[in-house]
C-alpha cells in the first residue's frame, strides 16, 4: 500500500480495496518501525489519525467522499494544529499547543485527509539541512550519513521513505524544493499568495509560501488543489480561482520553450549534478520542447539580498516570542527585561539568534537605507530579470541545488556555506514566482533534483511539464533501500 | 563590515536576546561573515530603482468595520506561562 501514489490510493479507497482505517494503520506502523532511524516526525498523532480515518470511512459510506478523503498526510510542524503541539522545531514552542488550526490544516481536513503527525524541520524554518531543529537532525533515507535538506526536511524524508504518501511544506528560500531534491521526491512552491499563510508560523512574511510534497507531480497537483485558495484571514492571499491542476497534466510538450539561465550552470555547480540536469533537458527535447539560452544577470545577488530581507522580517515576526503569552519562559526572571532576554536567549537556537541579530542590525537606526531599502531595490532588479526571461520562454529549468545531499555536520560551522546551498532557489521567492523540484537521477546513491520555474500563477503548466517527464522516466519511482 | 564585541552586545540588547559572554567572539565572526556576504549588493547601482516590498503589487484589502472575533480569553490563556484573574503575569514593572 505504501508504494501507491495519492492517485492510486484514491482509486483503491473508492473501489473498496482497503479502508482509510487500514491505510492509516499501515502508515502509522511504518512510522513506528522506521522513524527511529530517520527522526522525520516530531509528534505522531496516532489516536486522532485513526479517529479521522474512521470518520473518513463513514463519510465514504454516506457517498460524500472526495478524491482525497481517507488519504493520510503529514503536516510540517510549522502549521498550527488545534489541540496538538506545534513546535516549529524550537525549544521556544516545545510546550505550545496551538489554540486553532491553520487554514492549510483546515482545508486538508475538510477534504477528508487524515493527519498522521507533525514533521521535523529546521528551527522556525531557518536552515537548509534540518540540523537546526531542537528535536535533532533528520536523516536522509537514501543515505543516513546525509542531511535531507531543509527546512522541510522531515516532510521530505517521510515521503521518500514511504512513511507518509504526501506531506505539506513551506518555502521561504527553497525549503520545499531543496529537501525534495535531496530526498528524491516532487514538491512545488506556488506563487506567493496562492496558499493561505494563516496559522503558518511566520518567518519572512513577504517570502513565505506553503505547498505540497509528494512522490509525483500528479500527486502534487491533487494536493495543491486542496491547499490553494483565497482566505480573507491572510492579508496577502490572492483572490483568484483555483484551477483544476489535474486537467492540464496530459497536455503534450511540443513547442514548449524552456529557458536555461547560464548563471544556473556556472561555477559552484557540481559537474555530476550538471550532467544529470543536462540529461533531463535532453529528455525534454525528445518530448518536443525547444531549449533557449537565457540570462538572469542578478542571480549571484539573490543570496545576499535574501539575507537582508528574510532576517529583517524574521526579527520582527519573532519578537512575539517573548515568554509572556505563550511558549518558553525562563526560570526566576528578576525583571521584565530579564524575562524577555533570557526567555529568548534560552528558547531560541544559535541560527535563529544569528538571523534575528542580522535583521535587527539591518533595521537599526542609520542602517535602514544601506541594507533593507537596498535589498528591496535589488529585489526589483531580480524580479525584472525573470520578467524579461518570461517574454521569451514558457518555463525556466536548472538544478534545484548545486550539489546532492551533503553529510550531517559538513556545513554547521559555516553559516555562509550553508546559505549558498539555496543559490538557485532563493531568487524565485524574492520574485514571488512558482518553482518546483522533481527527481532527475542520482550521483552515487544520492538523488538529484531538476528545478522548474514558472511565471506567476502558472502552477498548472509546471505540474504538466513535470508530469510529462515523469511519464517518460522512472526516477520518481525509485525507492531508498531498507524501507521496502 | 567586521563587528566588534560591543557591536554584538548592542545588537543582542536591541533584539532582547541574552547571549553568553563566551559565545560573543563566535557571534562576531559569524555575523561579520554574513554581513560581508550581504555587502556584495553594494556592487550594483540601484539609483532610481523602486523598492519592492511585495511580489504582487497588491494593495491592502479592506473589510467592513465589524466585530468578527469572539472572546476566547480562557482558551488562549490556557497556554500562557503564568496567568491570574484573566491577566498575564510578568515581573513587577512599576515600583
Amino acid at each position: 500500500m505504501h508504494n501507491k501514489t495519492l492517485a492510486e490510493l484514491s482509486a483503491g479507497l473508492a473501489a473498496g480495496q482497503f479502508s482509510s482505517v487500514e491505510l492509516t494503520g499501515h502508515f502509522l506502523g511504518r512510522i513506528e518501525r522506521f522513524d527511529g532511524s530517520l527522526n522525520s516526525f516530531i509528534t505522531v498523532t496516532a489516536e486522532q489519525a485513526l479517529a479521522q480515518a474512521g470518520a473518513a470511512d463513514a463519510r465514504r459510506d454516506r457517498g460524500e467522499a472526495g478524491p482525497l478523503t481517507g488519504i493520510p498526510l503529514a503536516q510540517k510542524d510549522i502549521f498550527c494544529t488545534n489541540g496538538v503541539r506545534t513546535s516549529c522545531g524550537s525549544k521556544m514552542l516545545d510546550s505550545f499547543v496551538a489554540p486553532y488550526d491553520a487554514t492549510v490544516v483546515e482545508k486538508c481536513a475538510a477534504a477528508g485527509m487524515v493527519m498522521l503527525g507533525k514533521t521535523n524541520m529546521d528551527e522556525f524554518a531557518m536552515g537548509s539541512s534540518n540540523e537546526t531543529s531542537f528535536y535533532g537532525p533528520v536523516k536522509n533515507p537514501w543515505d543516513t550519513a546525509a542531511v535531507p535538506g531543509g527546512s522541510s526536511g522531515g516532510s521530505a524524508a517521510a515521503v521518500a521513505a514511504r512513511l507518509a504518501p504526501a506531506a505539506t511544506g513551506t518555502d521561504t528560500g527553497g525549503s520545499i524544493r531543496q529537501p525534495a531534491a535531496l530526498c528524491g521526491i516532487s514538491g512545488i512552491k506556488p506563487t506567493y499568495g496562492r496558499v493561505s499563510r494563516y496559522g503558518m508560523i511566520a518567518f519572512a512574511s513577504s517570502l513565505d509560501q506553503a505547498g505540497p510534497m509528494a512522490r509525483t507531480a500528479e500527486d502534487c497537483a491533487l494536493l495543491l488543489g486542496a491547499m490553494a485558495g483565497f482566505d480573507p484571514r491572510d492579508s496577502t492571499s490572492v483572490e483568484r480561482e483555483v484551477p483544476d491542476y489535474r486537467a492540464a497534466l496530459g497536455n503534450d510538450l511540443k513547442g514548449l520553450k524552456i529557458g536555461l539561465p547560464k548563471e544556473y550552470f556556472g561555477a559552484g555547480l557540481d559537474p555530476a549534478v550538471a550532467q544529470a540536469v543536462q540529461a533531463a533537458i535532453d529528455e525534454y527535447k525528445k518530448l518536443g520542447a525547444e531549449v533557449v539560452d537565457i540570462s538572469l544577470p542578478n542571480t549571484g545577488l539573490a543570496v545576499p539580498t535574501y539575507y537582508v530581507v528574510a532576517p529583517a522580517e524574521c526579527s520582527s515576526n519573532l519578537s512575539r516570542m517573548d515568554g509572556v503569552r505563550f511558549g518558553y519562559r525562563c526560570e526566576n526572571p528578576k525583571d521584565l527585561e530579564d524575562l524577555y532576554k533570557r526567555s529568548r536567549g534560552e528558547g531560541f537556537g544559535a541560527e535563529v539568534k544569528r538571523r534575528i541579530m542580522i535583521g535587527t542590525y539591518a533595521l537599526s537606526a542609520g542602517y535602514y537605507d544601506a541594507y533593507y531599502l537596498k535589498a528591496q531595490q535589488m529585489r526589483h532588479l531580480i524580479s525584472d530579470d525573470f520578467k524579461r526571461a518570461f517574454e521569451q520562454v514558457d518555463v525556466i529549468m536548472g538544478p534545484t541545488s548545486p550539489t546532492v545531499a551533503f553529510n550531517v555536520g559538513d556545513k554547521t560551522d559555516d553559516p555562509v556555506a550553508m546559505y549558498l546551498a539555496d543559490v538557485y532557489t532563493i531568487a524565485t521567492n524574492l520574485a514571488g514566482l512558482p518553482g518546483m523540484s522533481l527527481p532527475a537521477g542520482f550521483v552515487g546513491n544520492r538523488p538529484v533534483g531538476l528545478q522548474l520555474i514558472g511565471n506567476y500563477f502558472d502552477e498548472a503548466r509546471l505540474l504538466n511539464v513535470a508530469h510529462q517527464y515523469q511519464l517518460a522516466t522512472d526516477w520518481h519511482q525509485r525507492m531508498p533501500h531498507g524501507f521496502e | 563590515m567586521a563587528l566588534e564585541r560591543k557591536d554584538v552586545e548592542n545588537i543582542a540588547h536591541l533584539a532582547r536576546l541574552a547571549i553568553s559572554e563566551a559565545d560573543i567572539p563566535e557571534y562576531a565572526r559569524n555575523l561579520s561573515s554574513i554581513l560581508a556576504l550581504v555587502e556584495q549588493m553594494s556592487a550594483v547601482d540601484t539609483a532610481g530603482v523602486a523598492p519592492m516590498a511585495h511580489p504582487l503589487d497588491a494593495v491592502q484589502r479592506l473589510r467592513e468595520d465589524q466585530v468578527t472575533e469572539t472572546d476566547q480569553r480562557e482558551h488562549f490563556q490556557a497556554i500562557a506561562p503564568a496567568v491570574e484573574a484573566g491577566l498575564y503575569l510578568v515581573p513587577k514593572v512599576i515600583e
